[in-house]
Order: structure tokens, then sequence, then C-alpha cells
């Protein structure tokens, strides 16, 4: 707890340098990452950072030892090496784009352990720090370092915002944005070096092995609060920032602990709640919706075979089993019980307690369920006669259409159908203004009846 | 701007349209496209006039869609360029509107349908410059052509299929250009979109503008389209619907295919005979 106040009452200025900076990193990474995942990049952000190291390498063999400029340097040059490299490899022979991510990703990694091995066995260079740069650690950095790596960070995302129009465009339609004459091959290569640039950025304070996370968590987790892509670079870029701050604070009250694994997890816990509680896309909210539509169905079917029972015997008064109803369905005995107390509490059925016992349609769930019976009928109707489909292939579909059809939709059936009196099997379709309850509806053709299952079709 | 010098030139070819020496707005000349060695157009050479309606039609893989990308300079060519009002494409490109297949973008990505009817005001920007009020006020209105007002604020994957298309041609009405390309705009679509559609080329082509289309359902074409091209690796025919859209050019451009079609309709009934008759 004191180290918690300690650290946010931000008295120690290199406490505030380093934030500032673990910040400026998380917001660009996260911002900038938005476009690597909508662009199906994300794997590309991984094998960029891999390839770094050697770049990384070969900065302190040449600076004899750790400097900022040669730092970012060597690392921009191996970046963008790795990226011309597998760009070059799909375009130029028949490896699939997968297999030439992976190839890059292992050997320039590969070469970067060898550097880091060879230099950490002949000692002819200052090493200090080196190893950080594998997973990171932010309390490493000190003035120069932060006022680079920042300063670079900030770089990054007054550009993003500049050019956001257009990286909108490009990673949407791009071949519609080549059609106006955009220069998109320009704006793919500006955006394939704003990564190399923001993954740059991190090897000091994430590391190489972990800085893709930072490009593709945020982003990944942004998706799922919004439709808009402004909003989702804005919610992206406060997630970075939010894992900029928890990856400081570990590296300064822990400073054995590389700082990359921390900004990850929480970045990855917050993906986590995101897709847990997000409202619509998230898990729990699906899970409601998906309950709540099977629910809806089966309470529809229920009224549909009431209805199609009235239409056998041609009685509104009769009551109907529970237990025949259940048969009928084919539904649990607890689902069989939530659905008729759902049908109960909004009135659409009543239940009738003596013997035998059962349940009736009001006239408000009678009026429901001509209004399914129809939809499903016009949709029998509208396969049949438009589409040409055999009769007795139309009902399975119209049974899962039924749920789904609109007023607006029906509307739609019956000017093209020309509201038709029967349905392909010859069963009365029930219009509101049908009067006679049940309509009688199999009165054409009995014998058909029993071909189908369950419910009235 | 440029644009300003070649509507006027527009006009001018408007009113001597009888004058044959007046540029063409769109003619491409010798383009021939090949992926991986193997052709798959043959030395296309067309023109088209002012104010016509022009379906192109031909078999799967007769290279329609390769057409207008090639044409629009989308994917390189082996030889060939197209000319637009006599100059070439790229300095004339904001005369020319391009409607992709609808397939070809990915409508989950997070942007509302007035994010991308504001994307054909682009061209209108310059680089870096945001939509104006004006731009707004604009891709309102065109999208009240298409009858998709009250959805300028939806996200894009909440659109059906017809009204994603209605969205594409409201984007291509916003270029306010003098052509338009549009690759297969009624694939797919529900009738009610398909006369909005048919309705808004024809209105184009009314004032003036020179429609080409992307087309698979040959019955459409006499009575909607007064153009027509007839395509199949190479050009068979490109003419007045009357002339160019013959039995006998259907026959040259579908023939073949019809042939295997029919052949292998005959083999599996068949082997289902064979099947049969040994049970």
């Amino acid at each position: 707890m004191e180290t918690l106040i300690e650290f946010f009452s931000l008295q120690d200025p290199n406490i505030r340098y380093v934030l500032a900076g673990t910040i400026l990193l998380g917001v660009s990474a996260g911002a900038l990452g938005c476009f690597a995942i909508l662009r199906r990049r994300a794997l590309v952000g991984d094998a960029v950072a891999h390839a770094i190291l050697p770049g990384v390498c070969l900065a302190f063999i040449f600076a004899g030892g750790k400097d900022p400029f040669m730092l970012i340097l060597g690392a921009f040059f191996f970046g963008l090496l790795s990226m011309v490299t597998m760009d070059f490899i799909s375009r130029n022979s028949r490896i699939a784009p997968d297999a030439s991510i992976g190839m890059v990703l292992s050997v320039f990694f590969g070469l970067g352990v060898v550097l880091l091995t060879f230099i950490q066995t002949t000692g002819y260079v200052d090493q200090s720090g080196l190893d950080d740069f594998l997973f990171g650690q932010a309390a490493a950095m000190v003035g120069d370092d932060v006022l680079v790596f920042g300063g670079l960070s900030a770089l990054i995302l007054i550009v993003t915002i500049i050019v956001f129009k257009e990286l909108k465009l490009v990673s949407f339609d791009p071949s519609f944005a080549q059609s106006i004459g955009y220069p998109v091959k320009r704006m793919e290569f500006l955006l394939a070096l704003l990564m190399v640039l923001v993954i740059t950025a991190g090897i000091q304070a994430v590391g190489v092995v972990l800085m893709a996370s930072m490009l593709i968590i945020p982003a990944a987790a942004a998706r799922y609060w919004t439709d808009s892509l402004r909003v989702m670079l804005l919610i992206a870029a406060g997630v970075g920032a939010l894992s900029g701050v928890t990856g400081s604070f570990i590296s300064y009250t822990a400073p054995a602990m590389p700082t990359g694994p921390w900004m990850v997890v929480s970045a990855a816990f917050v993906f986590f709640l995101s897709f847990l509680l997000a409202p619509g896309r998230g898990e729990i909210a699906r899970y409601f919706q998906k309950r709540k539509l099977s629910r809806r169905v089966a309470c529809e079917n229920i009224l549909k075979t009431l209805y199609s029972m009235e239409e056998e015997d041609g009685k509104t008064d009769r009551v109907r089993p529970g237990k025949e109803l259940r048969k009928r369905r084919h539904l649990t005995r607890s689902m069989m019980k939530k659905v008729l107390s759902s049908l109960l509490r909004r009135k659409l059925i009543t239940y009738y307690g003596g013997t035998p016992d059962g349940y009736l349609l009001t006239s408000a769930g009678r009026k429901e369920a001509k209004r399914l019976v129809r939809v499903h009928r016009l949709w029998e109707q509208y396969l049949s006669q438009h589409l040409q489909i055999a009769e007795d292939h139309v009902h399975e579909d119209a049974e899962s259409m039924e749920h789904l059809i609109t007023s607006e939709i029906e509307a739609q059936l019956r000017d093209s159908l020309g509201s038709p009196e029967l349905d392909p099997h010859k069963s009365r379709i029930p219009y509101e203004t049908d009067e006679s309850d049940p309509p009688g509806g199999a009165a054409e053709d009995h014998s058909k009846k029993g071909k189908r299952k369950g419910g009235a079709s | 701007m440029n644009n300003d010098t070649a509507q006027k030139s527009k006009k001018t070819t408007f009113m001597n349209t009888s004058d044959r020496t007046s540029t063409p707005p769109i003619e491409v000349h010798d383009l021939t496209v090949a992926y991986d060695q193997k052709p798959v157009l043959w030395d296309i050479d067309f023109e088209l006039p002012d104010g016509s309606l022009t379906a192109i039609v031909g078999p799967n893989g007769a290279g329609k869609s390769t057409l207008i990308k090639a044409a629009m300079g989308l994917i390189p060519a082996s030889s060939g360029y197209t000319l637009i009002y006599g100059k070439p494409l790229d300095k004339q490109r904001q005369l020319v509107a391009y409607v992709p297949q609808r397939e070809s973008v990915d409508w989950n990505f997070p942007i509302s349908v007035m994010d991308v009817v504001l994307m054909g005001r682009y061209p209108h920007l310059r680089l870096f410059q945001r939509p104006r009020r004006a731009d707004r006020e604009i891709a309102m209105s065109v999208l009240a052509e298409m009858g998709m007002d009250a959805y300028h604020s939806r996200q894009i994957s909440q659109l059906s299929g017809g009204q994603q298309q209605r969205v594409f041609l409201a984007r291509a009405l916003a270029q306010d250009a003098s052509i338009y390309l549009l690759d297969e705009p009624l694939a797919g679509v529900d009738a009610a979109t398909e006369e909005v559609i048919f309705n808004k080329m024809k209105e184009l082509r009314d004032v003036n503008r020179t429609v080409v289309v992307v087309h698979h359902d040959l019955q459409s074409v006499p009575g909607n389209f007064d153009r027509a091209m007839l395509l199949n690796l190479r050009m068979i025919a490109c003419g007045p619907v009357e002339e160019a859209f013959t039995d006998e050019n259907l026959q040259k451009t579908y023939g073949g295919r019809l042939n295997i079609l029919s052949q292998m309709v005959e083999e599996s009934r068949h082997q289902r005979f064979v099947r049969e008759s040994d049970n």
C-alpha cells in the first residue's frame, strides 16, 4: 500500500518520466494496433517484434554499450528488413503468408539469440541492460531513453491522428481507395512503417518477445465495446495506457520482475472482462440473448401446437392436457414448465383446473398463434412459388423462419404473393380478418396432415 | 479544378452527340490481362458514349470483373490503356466512380453507413482534410436517394445484402462522377433493392452519365440496358442491345460452356439411372 501511494504520488521525477513514457507507448501501440488487427496483420506485428532482436544486439556491438539512438536505428532497420522479407517471400514464391511469417519470425529471432549469446560470452561490449530487451524493463529507462522512446511514441500517435481518415479508407476498402487515385501503396507502406516504429519504441519497456501483444490485445478488447473505429482507437489507447501504468508500477515494486509480461497480463485482464461483460457482444450478453431466443421459440411453438389442435378437431373450448403438448413438441419437463408459466403470465393461454385439466388459448393467444401459422404458411408458399422448392421440402425451413419474420417482411410476402388463401399443402392461411375460429384449415386435404411433423404447418 | 473543365467538356460532347469526332467518356484500348502467364482477357477494345447504360455479360470466369478492375488500373494489365474523355485515366479519376463487388470488403469493419458514404467525398477533399458539413449533407441526400437515410448511423454489419449494396451505390453517387463502373450490383439483392438500383442507373443515364454494369442475369438485359458487352475471355460483341445481344452472339459467348453443363446433367442422370437399376 505504501509503495502504491509512493508510486502514484509521483514524487520521484524518474517515476514521472517512466510513467509518461510507458503511457505514451501504450496509447500509440493500442491505437495503431486497431489498424493491425482490422487489416489482419497482427501476426506480422509479432514477427517484426521478434525480428528486431538482431538489430538491438548489433546496436550494442557498434555502440559498445547501450545507446538509445543506435538501438532505434538497429531495431528499425531490422524491423523493416523483416517486413520486406515477408512481403518478398509471399510475392515471389508459392509459400503461404503464414509460413513466411513464421519463417521470418524464427530465423530473425534465432539470429538475434546467437548475437546475444555472442555478446554475453565474449564480453567485448558493456552488456548491462541487454537482457532487458527480451522481456522489457520499464524501470531501467533513464532520462535519455524516456525522451527518445517516449518521443517516438508521441510522434507515431500524432501521425496516426493526422492520417486517420486515409488509414480508415485504405483498411476498409483498398480497391475503392485505389480507384479514386489514393496512393494506396504509399499509405500501406506508411502503416507498415508506423508499426515497425511503435514496436521499436516498445523494446525497452515491453521487450521484443511480447511487444506484439501491446498492438493486438488492447485493440481486440476495444472491438467488443464499439462499432465506431474512432471510439475503438480511443478505447484501445486507454487499455494500452492502463497496461503501461501497471507495467511501470510492477517494474518499480519488484525490480527483478520483467515489465513486458505484466503489461500483457493487465491488457489480457481487460480483454477477458470485455470478452465476458461487453454489452451485446460479450459472452454473458450472448448467453442471455440465446436463452431468450430459445424461450421465445419454445413459447411460440406451444401456441402453434394449441392452434393446430384446434384446427384438427375444430373445437376452441376443449382443454389440451399439458402432457400431450409436451409430447408433441418434445420439450423437457422443466422447459415446459417455464414456457407455460410465461404464456400464462402474458395471458396468452389459460389454465383449466377440472378433469381433465389442461390449457386453452385466450383470444390474444389465438391471435398470436394465427400470426405464426400465417407467416409459416406464407413462407412455405413463397418458397414453393418463387423459388420452386418442392412442397415437401418447405416445412423445415418455415419452422425456423416463422420465428424471425417481422411484420414488415410479412407484409412484403403478402404483397408478392397477393395474400393467397392456401399454402402449398393446401392448408388455409389464417388472416387477421378471418373471423372463423379455427378457420378449418385442414378442410381441403386431410390425408396430408398425418405426414407432417409436430405443430401447425 | 480538373473536375470542372472535364464537366464542361462533357457538356460539349452532350450537345454534339451526333458529332462523331467528339471524345467518348471511356475508351479502353488493347487491354490484355494475364494471371501467372495464363491470359484471362484478350485484347479488349471498346468505347462507350455519354448517356449510355451498358451491361457486361458472360459466363463465370469470363473476365467481367477483371475487365473493369483492369480498366480502372486496380490490377496490372499486360498491355492496354484506358482513356477518360480522351485523357489518361490517372488524370481523370475524379470523373469515374467504381463500385466493387459487395463481398470484396469486410462488413464487420467498425464503421457506420455514413462513414462509408462519406468515403465517396474523399476525391473532393485534400489529403488529411476532414469531411466538411457540405459533404455530410451530400452524403445524407444520396442516402435518401437510395432509400437508406434512416440507416445512416447503423453499423454496416447490421445491414442486409441489398442494403449494403445500396450503401455502396450511395457512395458512388456521393462521388458525383460522370462515369459509373459497377461490379455485380444486383447479385444477391432483394427485389426492392433491384428496383431502386435499376431506377437509379437509368436516372444516371438520363442525365447523360455513362453507366457500365457487370451483370449476371441475361433475362433482364433487354428492357433495362441499352447496350450490351458480351465477354468470354475476349470481346464477342459490344453495341446496342438489339445488335449485340443476339442469339448467335449469346451462343458464341455461352455456347461451349452450356454444352459442357448439359453434358454434365446428362451424365449425372445416367449415373443415377445406373445406380437405381442396380438396386
